[in-house]
Protein backbone atom coordinates (compact mmCIF):
# COMPACT_ATOMS: atom_id res chain seq x y z
CA UNK A 1 0.00 0.00 0.00
CA UNK A 2 1.04 3.33 -1.08
CA UNK A 3 1.13 6.42 1.36
CA UNK A 4 -0.89 8.26 -0.89
CA UNK A 5 -4.11 6.32 -0.40
CA UNK A 6 -4.54 6.84 3.31
CA UNK A 7 -2.79 10.49 3.44
CA UNK A 8 -2.35 13.71 2.02
CA UNK A 9 0.70 15.92 2.17
CA UNK A 10 2.09 19.60 1.60
CA UNK A 11 5.63 21.04 1.61
CA UNK A 12 6.48 24.17 2.83
CA UNK A 13 9.66 26.13 2.64
CA UNK A 14 11.99 28.11 4.63
CA UNK A 15 15.50 28.81 3.73
CA UNK A 16 17.26 25.24 3.25
CA UNK A 17 14.59 23.68 5.91
CA UNK A 18 11.54 21.81 3.75
CA UNK A 19 8.64 20.64 6.36
CA UNK A 20 6.28 18.37 4.92
CA UNK A 21 3.13 17.52 6.19
CA UNK A 22 1.16 14.33 6.29
CA UNK A 23 -2.30 14.46 7.00
CA UNK A 24 -4.09 10.99 7.80
CA UNK A 25 -8.23 10.61 5.53
CA UNK A 26 -9.40 8.78 8.69
CA UNK A 27 -8.32 8.14 12.08
CA UNK A 28 -7.24 4.81 12.17
CA UNK A 29 -4.96 5.56 9.47
CA UNK A 30 -3.52 7.98 11.40
CA UNK A 31 -2.66 5.34 14.25
CA UNK A 32 -0.99 3.25 11.38
CA UNK A 33 1.20 6.40 10.06
CA UNK A 34 2.27 7.22 13.77
CA UNK A 35 3.76 3.82 14.16
CA UNK A 36 5.37 3.31 10.70
CA UNK A 37 6.25 7.04 9.44
CA UNK A 38 9.30 7.35 12.02
CA UNK A 39 11.27 10.87 11.11
CA UNK A 40 14.18 8.17 10.26
CA UNK A 41 11.93 6.52 8.20
CA UNK A 42 11.39 9.61 5.66
CA UNK A 43 15.53 10.06 6.47
CA UNK A 44 16.48 7.02 4.81
CA UNK A 45 13.13 7.75 2.21
CA UNK A 46 15.24 10.72 0.99
CA UNK A 47 18.50 9.75 1.06
CA UNK A 48 21.10 12.13 0.08
CA UNK A 49 18.46 15.40 -0.75
CA UNK A 50 18.50 15.79 2.77
CA UNK A 51 21.74 16.40 4.37
CA UNK A 52 20.76 17.55 7.87
CA UNK A 53 18.16 15.55 10.36
CA UNK A 54 15.01 14.95 10.10
CA UNK A 55 12.46 15.77 13.28
CA UNK A 56 9.10 14.55 13.13
CA UNK A 57 6.14 16.47 14.93
CA UNK A 58 2.77 14.96 16.25
CA UNK A 59 -0.35 16.19 15.77
CA UNK A 60 -3.35 13.69 16.66
CA UNK A 61 -6.27 16.27 16.64
CA UNK A 62 -5.30 16.92 12.90
CA UNK A 63 -4.38 13.40 12.18
CA UNK A 64 -1.38 14.49 11.02
CA UNK A 65 2.19 14.46 11.22
CA UNK A 66 4.67 17.06 10.00
CA UNK A 67 8.21 16.25 9.16
CA UNK A 68 10.98 19.16 9.44
CA UNK A 69 13.99 18.31 6.98
CA UNK A 70 17.27 20.28 7.71
CA UNK A 71 19.33 20.89 4.89
CA UNK A 72 16.83 19.47 2.07
CA UNK A 73 16.80 22.02 -0.33
CA UNK A 74 20.12 22.71 -1.63
CA UNK A 75 21.56 25.26 0.70
CA UNK A 76 18.55 26.92 0.35
CA UNK A 77 15.24 28.23 -1.96
CA UNK A 78 17.33 31.50 -2.92
CA UNK A 79 20.50 29.94 -3.88
CA UNK A 80 19.67 26.69 -4.46
CA UNK A 81 20.71 25.27 -8.45
CA UNK A 82 17.35 22.79 -8.37
CA UNK A 83 14.61 23.28 -11.14
CA UNK A 84 12.04 22.96 -8.11
CA UNK A 85 14.09 24.81 -5.34
CA UNK A 86 11.04 24.96 -2.96
CA UNK A 87 10.73 21.69 -3.12
CA UNK A 88 7.26 21.69 -3.46
CA UNK A 89 7.39 18.05 -5.42
CA UNK A 90 9.02 16.57 -2.14
CA UNK A 91 5.50 15.99 -0.62
CA UNK A 92 4.44 14.21 -4.11
CA UNK A 93 7.42 11.78 -3.63
CA UNK A 94 7.08 11.21 -0.23
CA UNK A 95 3.16 9.87 -0.93
CA UNK A 96 4.95 6.93 -3.39
CA UNK A 97 6.12 5.59 -0.32
CA UNK A 98 5.40 1.64 0.47
CA UNK A 99 4.02 1.23 3.51
CA UNK A 100 4.36 -2.35 5.42
CA UNK A 101 1.83 -2.11 7.62
CA UNK A 102 2.64 -5.64 9.62
CA UNK A 103 -1.01 -6.83 8.37
CA UNK A 104 -2.85 -3.86 10.39
CA UNK A 105 -4.32 -1.65 7.27
CA UNK A 106 -7.32 -1.70 7.17
CA UNK A 107 -8.99 -3.81 4.23
CA UNK A 108 -10.90 -0.97 2.50
CA UNK A 109 -7.79 1.27 2.45
CA UNK A 110 -7.01 0.12 -0.63
CA UNK A 111 -9.89 0.87 -3.17
CA UNK A 112 -10.68 3.80 -1.28
CA UNK A 113 -9.23 6.67 -2.23
CA UNK A 114 -11.59 9.44 -1.69
CA UNK A 115 -11.49 10.12 2.00
CA UNK A 116 -15.19 10.03 3.63
CA UNK A 117 -17.15 13.19 4.49
CA UNK A 118 -16.90 12.29 7.77
CA UNK A 119 -13.19 11.30 7.71
CA UNK A 120 -10.15 12.27 9.79
CA UNK B 1 -21.30 38.16 19.13
CA UNK B 2 -19.85 40.63 17.36
CA UNK B 3 -17.43 39.21 14.38
CA UNK B 4 -14.50 40.74 12.20
CA UNK B 5 -14.08 39.75 8.42
CA UNK B 6 -10.69 39.73 7.60
CA UNK B 7 -9.82 38.45 3.82
CA UNK B 8 -6.41 37.83 1.42
CA UNK B 9 -6.13 39.60 -1.59
CA UNK B 10 -2.84 37.82 -2.52
CA UNK B 11 -0.59 35.35 -1.43
CA UNK B 12 2.47 36.73 -2.80
CA UNK B 13 3.83 39.64 -5.42
CA UNK B 14 2.62 38.00 -8.65
CA UNK B 15 -1.24 36.57 -7.56
CA UNK B 16 -4.09 36.62 -9.26
CA UNK B 17 -6.17 40.27 -9.13
CA UNK B 18 -9.87 39.39 -9.44
CA UNK B 19 -10.03 37.54 -6.49
CA UNK B 20 -9.47 40.88 -4.33
CA UNK B 21 -11.59 42.47 -5.85
CA UNK B 22 -14.52 39.51 -5.54
CA UNK B 23 -13.57 39.65 -2.07
CA UNK B 24 -14.04 43.37 -1.23
CA UNK B 25 -17.56 43.81 -3.48
CA UNK B 26 -19.02 40.42 -2.14
CA UNK B 27 -16.74 38.88 1.21
CA UNK B 28 -19.16 41.86 3.24
CA UNK B 29 -15.63 42.43 4.58
CA UNK B 30 -14.18 44.93 7.30
CA UNK B 31 -10.28 44.21 6.38
CA UNK B 32 -8.79 43.58 3.39
CA UNK B 33 -4.55 42.22 3.67
CA UNK B 34 -2.39 41.46 0.73
CA UNK B 35 0.77 39.98 1.65
CA UNK B 36 3.00 40.37 -1.30
CA UNK B 37 6.76 40.27 -0.03
CA UNK B 38 8.65 37.08 -0.35
CA UNK B 39 12.10 36.80 1.51
CA UNK B 40 13.81 37.85 -1.99
CA UNK B 41 11.08 40.71 -3.01
CA UNK B 42 12.73 43.15 -0.31
CA UNK B 43 16.27 42.67 -1.63
CA UNK B 44 15.03 43.04 -4.90
CA UNK B 45 13.25 46.55 -4.40
CA UNK B 46 15.99 47.48 -2.56
CA UNK B 47 18.36 47.04 -5.36
CA UNK B 48 15.71 49.12 -7.63
CA UNK B 49 15.40 51.76 -5.02
CA UNK B 50 18.97 52.95 -4.60
CA UNK B 51 18.79 53.35 -8.81
CA UNK B 52 15.66 55.69 -8.27
CA UNK B 53 14.78 56.82 -4.99
CA UNK B 54 10.98 56.87 -5.97
CA UNK B 55 11.01 53.25 -7.07
CA UNK B 56 11.51 50.06 -4.43
CA UNK B 57 7.79 49.10 -3.78
CA UNK B 58 5.60 46.52 -5.46
CA UNK B 59 5.40 46.82 -9.17
CA UNK B 60 2.01 45.50 -8.88
CA UNK B 61 0.86 47.77 -6.10
CA UNK B 62 -1.26 50.21 -9.36
CA UNK B 63 -3.13 47.64 -10.20
CA UNK B 64 -3.99 46.31 -7.47
CA UNK B 65 -4.93 49.14 -5.78
CA UNK B 66 -6.81 50.53 -8.71
CA UNK B 67 -8.78 47.07 -8.67
CA UNK B 68 -10.29 47.65 -4.99
CA UNK B 69 -9.81 51.26 -3.42
CA UNK B 70 -13.07 51.99 -4.50
CA UNK B 71 -15.12 48.82 -3.75
CA UNK B 72 -13.63 49.20 -0.35
CA UNK B 73 -13.79 52.82 0.43
CA UNK B 74 -17.58 52.66 -0.54
CA UNK B 75 -17.91 49.63 2.00
CA UNK B 76 -15.44 51.00 4.37
CA UNK B 77 -12.68 47.95 4.23
CA UNK B 78 -10.07 49.05 5.52
CA UNK B 79 -6.52 47.66 3.78
CA UNK B 80 -3.60 46.26 4.98
CA UNK B 81 -0.54 45.41 2.97
CA UNK B 82 3.26 44.81 2.82
CA UNK B 83 3.56 46.15 -0.91
CA UNK B 84 5.49 48.57 0.46
CA UNK B 85 8.65 46.96 0.28
CA UNK B 86 12.05 48.83 0.60
CA UNK B 87 9.76 51.91 -0.09
CA UNK B 88 6.75 52.05 2.21
CA UNK B 89 6.48 55.80 2.23
CA UNK B 90 6.48 56.21 -2.14
CA UNK B 91 4.28 53.38 -1.86
CA UNK B 92 1.78 55.28 0.26
CA UNK B 93 1.99 57.94 -2.20
CA UNK B 94 0.90 56.48 -4.73
CA UNK B 95 -1.88 55.04 -3.30
CA UNK B 96 -2.91 58.64 -2.33
CA UNK B 97 -2.26 59.64 -5.76
CA UNK B 98 -4.31 56.58 -7.22
CA UNK B 99 -7.22 57.27 -4.55
CA UNK B 100 -7.01 60.94 -6.27
CA UNK B 101 -7.55 60.20 -9.50
CA UNK B 102 -10.20 57.60 -8.70
CA UNK B 103 -12.11 60.48 -7.06
CA UNK B 104 -11.40 59.17 -3.67
CA UNK B 105 -10.65 62.22 -2.09
CA UNK B 106 -9.55 62.12 1.86
CA UNK B 107 -8.66 58.57 1.84
CA UNK B 108 -5.78 58.61 4.41
CA UNK B 109 -2.88 56.08 3.49
CA UNK B 110 -0.35 55.45 6.88
CA UNK B 111 2.77 54.31 5.96
CA UNK B 112 4.90 51.94 8.81
CA UNK B 113 8.86 52.31 8.54
CA UNK B 114 11.59 51.19 10.61
CA UNK B 115 12.07 47.78 9.51
CA UNK B 116 15.34 48.65 7.92
CA UNK B 117 18.32 46.99 9.93
CA UNK B 118 20.89 47.02 7.28
CA UNK B 119 23.49 49.42 9.31
CA UNK B 120 23.33 47.41 12.56
CA UNK B 121 23.42 44.15 10.94
CA UNK B 122 27.32 45.40 9.34
CA UNK B 123 28.49 46.23 12.42
CA UNK B 124 27.66 42.70 13.73
CA UNK B 125 28.57 39.01 13.38
CA UNK B 126 25.40 37.05 14.47
CA UNK B 127 25.11 32.98 13.51
CA UNK B 128 22.35 32.65 10.48
CA UNK B 129 19.29 30.47 11.30
CA UNK B 130 17.39 27.94 9.28
CA UNK B 131 21.23 27.41 7.40
CA UNK B 132 24.81 27.23 8.46
CA UNK B 133 26.54 30.75 8.48
CA UNK B 134 27.02 33.61 10.16
CA UNK B 135 26.01 37.24 9.01
CA UNK B 136 29.53 38.31 8.71
CA UNK B 137 29.39 35.62 5.67
CA UNK B 138 27.54 37.50 3.64
CA UNK B 139 27.90 41.39 4.69
CA UNK B 140 30.62 41.83 2.51
CA UNK B 141 27.70 41.58 -0.87
CA UNK B 142 24.96 42.30 1.33
CA UNK B 143 21.91 44.70 -0.35
CA UNK B 144 19.54 45.02 2.23
CA UNK B 145 18.74 43.34 5.94
CA UNK B 146 14.88 44.24 6.87
CA UNK B 147 13.42 42.63 10.93
CA UNK B 148 10.39 41.74 10.61
CA UNK B 149 8.11 44.19 12.74
CA UNK B 150 5.12 43.21 14.40
CA UNK B 151 1.34 44.85 15.04
CA UNK B 152 1.91 47.38 17.07
CA UNK B 153 2.93 50.10 14.17
CA UNK B 154 0.16 49.16 12.44
CA UNK B 155 -2.40 48.80 15.08
CA UNK B 156 -1.52 53.00 15.66
CA UNK B 157 -1.83 53.37 11.99
CA UNK B 158 -5.16 51.81 12.13
CA UNK B 159 -6.16 53.68 15.23
CA UNK B 160 -4.84 56.73 13.84
CA UNK B 161 -7.92 56.49 10.89
CA UNK B 162 -5.98 54.65 8.38
CA UNK B 163 -7.93 53.65 5.40
CA UNK B 164 -5.08 51.85 3.84
CA UNK B 165 -1.81 50.79 5.61
CA UNK B 166 1.49 50.20 3.52
CA UNK B 167 4.46 48.43 5.65
CA UNK B 168 7.51 46.93 4.29
CA UNK B 169 8.91 43.88 5.98
CA UNK B 170 6.40 42.77 8.77
CA UNK B 171 5.18 39.00 10.17
CA UNK B 172 2.59 37.89 7.90
CA UNK B 173 0.31 36.71 10.20
CA UNK B 174 0.72 40.59 12.12
CA UNK B 175 -0.61 41.78 8.97
CA UNK B 176 -3.85 40.03 9.94
CA UNK B 177 -3.54 40.13 13.58
CA UNK B 178 -3.28 43.78 13.42
CA UNK B 179 -7.23 44.47 12.72
CA UNK B 180 -8.09 42.28 15.42
CA UNK B 181 -5.87 43.75 18.41
CA UNK B 182 -7.11 46.90 16.75
CA UNK B 183 -11.24 45.87 16.57
CA UNK B 184 -11.19 44.07 19.50
CA UNK B 185 -8.90 45.62 21.73
CA UNK B 186 -6.73 42.69 22.50
CA UNK B 187 -3.29 43.26 25.01
CA UNK B 188 -0.11 42.82 24.00
CA UNK B 189 0.40 40.81 26.09
CA UNK B 190 -2.74 38.55 25.91
CA UNK B 191 -0.99 35.95 24.48
CA UNK B 192 -3.94 33.29 23.84
CA UNK B 193 -5.36 35.66 21.99
CA UNK B 194 -2.63 36.72 20.11
CA UNK B 195 -1.67 33.62 19.48
CA UNK B 196 -5.06 32.93 17.98
CA UNK B 197 -4.98 35.63 15.96
CA UNK B 198 -1.61 34.66 14.59
CA UNK B 199 -3.43 31.39 13.61
CA UNK B 200 -5.68 33.38 11.58
CA UNK B 201 -3.08 35.05 9.33
CA UNK B 202 -1.11 31.72 9.29
CA UNK B 203 -4.03 30.40 7.91
CA UNK B 204 -4.74 33.19 5.67
CA UNK B 205 -1.86 34.96 4.28
CA UNK B 206 -1.11 32.65 1.45
CA UNK B 207 -4.78 33.36 -0.10
CA UNK B 208 -5.73 30.50 -1.92
CA UNK B 209 -3.51 28.24 -0.54
CA UNK B 210 -6.44 27.93 2.24
CA UNK B 211 -9.00 27.53 -0.39
CA UNK B 212 -8.16 24.53 -2.34
CA UNK B 213 -4.96 26.22 -4.12
CA UNK B 214 -2.02 24.09 -4.32
CA UNK B 215 -3.72 20.81 -3.17
CA UNK B 216 -6.26 19.62 -5.96
CA UNK B 217 -4.89 15.89 -7.26
CA UNK B 218 -7.68 14.38 -9.34
CA UNK B 219 -9.01 11.63 -7.76
CA UNK B 220 -7.50 11.64 -4.46
CA UNK B 221 -8.25 15.46 -3.69
CA UNK B 222 -10.83 17.15 -6.25
CA UNK B 223 -11.44 21.08 -6.41
CA UNK B 224 -14.06 22.46 -8.73
CA UNK B 225 -13.06 25.69 -10.45
CA UNK B 226 -9.54 26.88 -9.98
CA UNK B 227 -9.90 28.98 -12.66
CA UNK B 228 -12.10 31.28 -10.68
CA UNK B 229 -10.84 30.18 -7.19
CA UNK B 230 -11.91 32.34 -4.66
CA UNK B 231 -9.49 33.84 -1.86
CA UNK B 232 -10.41 33.09 1.91
CA UNK B 233 -12.02 35.10 4.64
CA UNK B 234 -12.28 34.57 8.24
CA UNK B 235 -15.08 35.40 10.40
CA UNK B 236 -13.44 36.04 13.97
CA UNK B 237 -14.83 36.81 17.40
CA UNK B 238 -13.52 38.62 20.56
CA UNK B 239 -11.92 35.28 21.67
CA UNK B 240 -9.60 34.57 18.63
CA UNK B 241 -12.01 31.83 18.00
CA UNK B 242 -12.77 31.70 14.06
CA UNK B 243 -14.66 30.75 10.85
CA UNK B 244 -12.46 30.41 7.32
CA UNK B 245 -14.77 30.72 4.37
CA UNK B 246 -14.41 32.16 1.32
CA UNK B 247 -17.27 34.11 -0.83
CA UNK B 248 -20.18 32.36 -2.01
CA UNK B 249 -20.14 30.80 -5.41
CA UNK B 250 -16.30 31.35 -6.30
CA UNK B 251 -14.21 28.76 -7.08
CA UNK B 252 -12.60 26.11 -4.81
CA UNK B 253 -13.06 24.64 -1.46
CA UNK B 254 -12.37 25.22 2.25
CA UNK B 255 -12.39 21.75 4.02
CA UNK B 256 -10.95 20.41 6.94
CA UNK B 257 -8.02 18.90 4.88
CA UNK B 258 -7.46 22.58 2.95
CA UNK B 259 -7.18 23.91 6.06
CA UNK B 260 -4.67 21.01 7.96
CA UNK B 261 -2.40 21.15 4.90
CA UNK B 262 -2.21 25.16 5.50
CA UNK B 263 -1.94 24.89 9.56
CA UNK B 264 1.15 23.19 8.81
CA UNK B 265 2.65 24.58 6.05
CA UNK B 266 6.10 26.20 6.33
CA UNK B 267 5.17 25.35 9.98
CA UNK B 268 8.15 23.49 12.15
CA UNK B 269 7.47 23.15 15.53
CA UNK B 270 3.69 23.17 15.80
CA UNK B 271 3.85 24.30 19.35
CA UNK B 272 6.15 27.31 19.00
CA UNK B 273 5.35 29.34 15.87
CA UNK B 274 7.52 32.06 16.49
CA UNK B 275 6.35 35.70 15.54
CA UNK B 276 7.36 39.20 16.50
CA UNK B 277 4.32 39.54 18.82
CA UNK B 278 3.80 36.41 20.35
CA UNK B 279 4.84 32.50 20.08
CA UNK B 280 2.13 30.80 18.45
CA UNK B 281 0.96 27.30 19.48
CA UNK B 282 -1.37 25.57 17.46
CA UNK B 283 -0.57 21.83 18.51
CA UNK B 284 -4.21 21.90 20.46
CA UNK B 285 -6.32 23.33 17.22
CA UNK B 286 -9.53 21.60 16.20
CA UNK B 287 -10.55 21.96 13.06
CA UNK B 288 -14.41 21.27 12.69
CA UNK B 289 -16.27 21.69 9.36
CA UNK B 290 -19.65 23.69 10.53
CA UNK B 291 -21.40 24.34 6.66
CA UNK B 292 -20.31 24.45 2.68
CA UNK B 293 -16.91 25.80 2.31
CA UNK B 294 -16.95 26.47 5.89
CA UNK B 295 -14.72 25.42 8.65
CA UNK B 296 -14.82 26.43 12.39
CA UNK B 297 -10.91 27.06 14.37
CA UNK B 298 -10.90 27.07 17.98
CA UNK B 299 -7.97 25.78 20.24
CA UNK B 300 -4.56 27.65 19.26
CA UNK B 301 -3.34 29.82 22.15
CA UNK B 302 0.43 31.32 22.69
CA UNK B 303 3.22 32.12 24.78
CA UNK B 304 5.46 35.33 25.62
CA UNK B 305 7.29 36.94 22.61
CA UNK B 306 10.90 36.08 22.42
CA UNK B 307 13.34 38.75 22.61
CA UNK B 308 15.05 38.65 19.19
CA UNK B 309 13.16 39.39 15.66
CA UNK B 310 13.66 37.71 12.58
CA UNK B 311 15.85 39.68 9.95
CA UNK B 312 16.14 38.85 6.29
CA UNK B 313 19.38 39.64 4.79
CA UNK B 314 19.67 40.29 0.72
CA UNK B 315 23.19 39.61 -0.57
CA UNK B 316 24.93 38.86 -4.07
CA UNK B 317 25.75 35.15 -4.13
CA UNK B 318 27.64 35.07 -7.18
CA UNK B 319 25.94 33.70 -10.72
CA UNK B 320 23.71 30.45 -11.64
CA UNK B 321 24.17 29.47 -15.64
CA UNK B 322 21.58 27.05 -16.69
CA UNK B 323 20.83 25.15 -20.28
CA UNK B 324 18.25 22.67 -21.08
CA UNK B 325 17.83 20.43 -24.15
CA UNK B 326 14.88 18.03 -25.30
CA UNK B 327 15.24 14.18 -26.97
CA UNK B 328 12.03 12.89 -28.30
CA UNK B 329 11.47 9.07 -29.48
CA UNK B 330 13.09 6.07 -29.07
CA UNK B 331 16.59 5.88 -27.51
CA UNK B 332 15.50 9.56 -26.28
CA UNK B 333 17.20 8.79 -23.13
CA UNK B 334 20.24 7.39 -24.00
CA UNK B 335 20.99 10.41 -26.06
CA UNK B 336 20.31 12.43 -23.42
CA UNK B 337 23.04 10.53 -20.91
CA UNK B 338 25.27 11.20 -24.25
CA UNK B 339 24.64 14.71 -24.51
CA UNK B 340 24.93 14.93 -20.53
CA UNK B 341 28.53 12.88 -20.46
CA UNK B 342 29.47 15.76 -23.35
CA UNK B 343 28.75 18.85 -21.49
CA UNK B 344 30.41 17.36 -18.65
CA UNK B 345 33.50 16.47 -20.62
CA UNK B 346 33.43 19.78 -22.14
CA UNK B 347 33.34 21.36 -18.87
CA UNK B 348 36.77 19.62 -17.85
CA UNK B 349 38.43 20.33 -21.46
CA UNK B 350 37.41 24.35 -21.39
CA UNK B 351 38.36 24.80 -17.91
CA UNK B 352 34.88 26.22 -16.49
CA UNK B 353 35.22 27.51 -13.39
CA UNK B 354 31.90 26.49 -11.28
CA UNK B 355 31.49 25.85 -7.50
CA UNK B 356 28.55 23.47 -8.04
CA UNK B 357 26.80 21.57 -10.80
CA UNK B 358 23.74 20.04 -10.92
CA UNK B 359 22.67 17.86 -14.23
CA UNK B 360 18.73 16.89 -14.34
CA UNK B 361 16.74 14.86 -16.77
CA UNK B 362 13.43 16.25 -16.71
CA UNK B 363 11.04 13.63 -16.67
CA UNK B 364 12.81 11.38 -14.76
CA UNK B 365 14.61 12.68 -12.17
CA UNK B 366 14.53 16.67 -12.03
CA UNK B 367 12.56 16.80 -9.21
CA UNK B 368 10.94 13.93 -7.55
CA UNK B 369 13.25 12.39 -4.94
CA UNK B 370 13.49 9.05 -2.77
CA UNK B 371 13.99 5.82 -4.37
CA UNK B 372 12.64 4.83 -7.62
CA UNK B 373 8.66 3.64 -7.83
CA UNK B 374 9.79 1.36 -10.56
CA UNK B 375 12.25 0.37 -12.92
CA UNK B 376 11.54 3.38 -15.67
CA UNK B 377 10.22 2.80 -18.60
CA UNK B 378 11.29 4.52 -21.56
CA UNK B 379 10.22 8.17 -21.55
CA UNK B 380 8.56 8.89 -25.22
CA UNK B 381 10.62 12.74 -24.72
CA UNK B 382 13.60 13.59 -22.18
CA UNK B 383 14.82 16.86 -21.37
CA UNK B 384 18.61 17.61 -19.78
CA UNK B 385 18.87 20.37 -17.74
CA UNK B 386 22.40 21.56 -16.65
CA UNK B 387 22.77 24.18 -13.88
CA UNK B 388 25.62 25.32 -12.84
CA UNK B 389 27.04 28.14 -10.02
CA UNK B 390 29.56 30.68 -10.92
CA UNK B 391 31.83 33.37 -9.24
CA UNK B 392 31.42 35.51 -12.75
CA UNK B 393 28.34 36.07 -15.28
CA UNK B 394 30.89 34.91 -18.22
CA UNK B 395 31.22 31.51 -16.90
CA UNK B 396 27.48 31.44 -16.08
CA UNK B 397 27.03 32.16 -19.83
CA UNK B 398 29.42 29.37 -20.94
CA UNK B 399 26.87 26.58 -19.21
CA UNK B 400 23.85 27.38 -21.49
CA UNK B 401 26.43 27.83 -24.40
CA UNK B 402 27.30 24.23 -23.52
CA UNK B 403 24.19 22.72 -24.13
CA UNK B 404 23.06 25.43 -27.18
CA UNK B 405 26.14 23.74 -29.04
CA UNK B 406 24.72 20.20 -28.59
CA UNK B 407 22.37 21.53 -31.42
CA UNK B 408 25.40 20.99 -34.02
CA UNK B 409 28.13 19.07 -32.26
CA UNK B 410 26.07 16.38 -29.86
CA UNK B 411 23.41 13.54 -30.40
CA UNK B 412 21.21 13.10 -32.87
CA UNK B 413 17.62 15.24 -32.92
CA UNK B 414 18.16 17.59 -29.73
CA UNK B 415 15.68 20.34 -30.08
CA UNK B 416 14.18 23.45 -28.18
CA UNK B 417 17.43 23.98 -26.46
CA UNK B 418 16.96 27.30 -23.88
CA UNK B 419 19.76 29.20 -22.09
CA UNK B 420 19.96 31.64 -18.94
CA UNK B 421 22.40 33.31 -16.79
CA UNK B 422 21.62 35.53 -13.94
CA UNK B 423 23.04 37.16 -11.00
CA UNK B 424 21.82 35.48 -7.79
CA UNK B 425 20.60 37.44 -5.09
CA UNK B 426 20.73 34.99 -1.90
CA UNK B 427 18.14 35.76 1.46
CA UNK B 428 19.66 34.33 4.53
CA UNK B 429 18.04 35.06 8.21
CA UNK B 430 19.03 35.77 11.53
CA UNK B 431 17.88 37.03 14.90
CA UNK B 432 18.38 40.15 15.57
CA UNK B 433 17.86 42.21 19.01
CA UNK B 434 14.49 44.24 19.00
CA UNK B 435 15.81 47.20 20.37
CA UNK B 436 17.19 47.55 16.46
CA UNK B 437 14.04 48.48 14.87
CA UNK B 438 12.35 51.74 15.28
CA UNK B 439 8.82 51.23 13.51
CA UNK B 440 7.07 54.36 12.86
CA UNK B 441 4.30 55.51 11.33
CA UNK B 442 3.31 58.60 8.78
CA UNK B 443 0.24 59.47 6.27
CA UNK B 444 -0.53 60.38 3.47
CA UNK B 445 -4.07 61.87 2.22
CA UNK B 446 -5.37 61.76 -0.94
CA UNK B 447 -6.01 65.17 -2.09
Amino acid sequence: MKLREIAHARTGDKGDVSNISVIAYRAEDYRLLHAVLTAERVRAYFGDTVRGGVRRHALPALCALNFVMDGALGGGVTRSLALDPHGKSLSSSLLDMELDDGGTAPQAAAPELRPPASGC
Amino acid sequence: MRTVRIGAGAGYSGDRIEPARELAEKGGLDYLVFECLAERTIALAQAARRADPGAGFDPLLADRMRAVLRPCAERRVRIVTNMGAANPSAAARETARIAAELGLSGLKVAAVTGDDVTAAIRGADLPLIERAGRTADVAATMVSANAYLGAAPIVAALAGGADVVVTGRVGDPAMFLAPLIHAFGWAMDDWVRLGRGTLVGHLLECAGQVTGGYFADPGCKDVPDLARLGFPLAEVDEAGDAVITKVEGSGGRVSRATCTEQLLYEVHDPARYLQPDVVADFSGVALREVGPDRVAVSGATGHARTETLKASIGYHDGFIGEGQISYAGAGALARARLARAIVEERFRLTGLEASELRFDLIGLDAVRRGPPVSAPSEPAEIRLRVAGRTATLRDARRIGNEVETLYTNGPAGGGGAWSSAREVLAVASTLVPRDWVTPAVAYEVAP
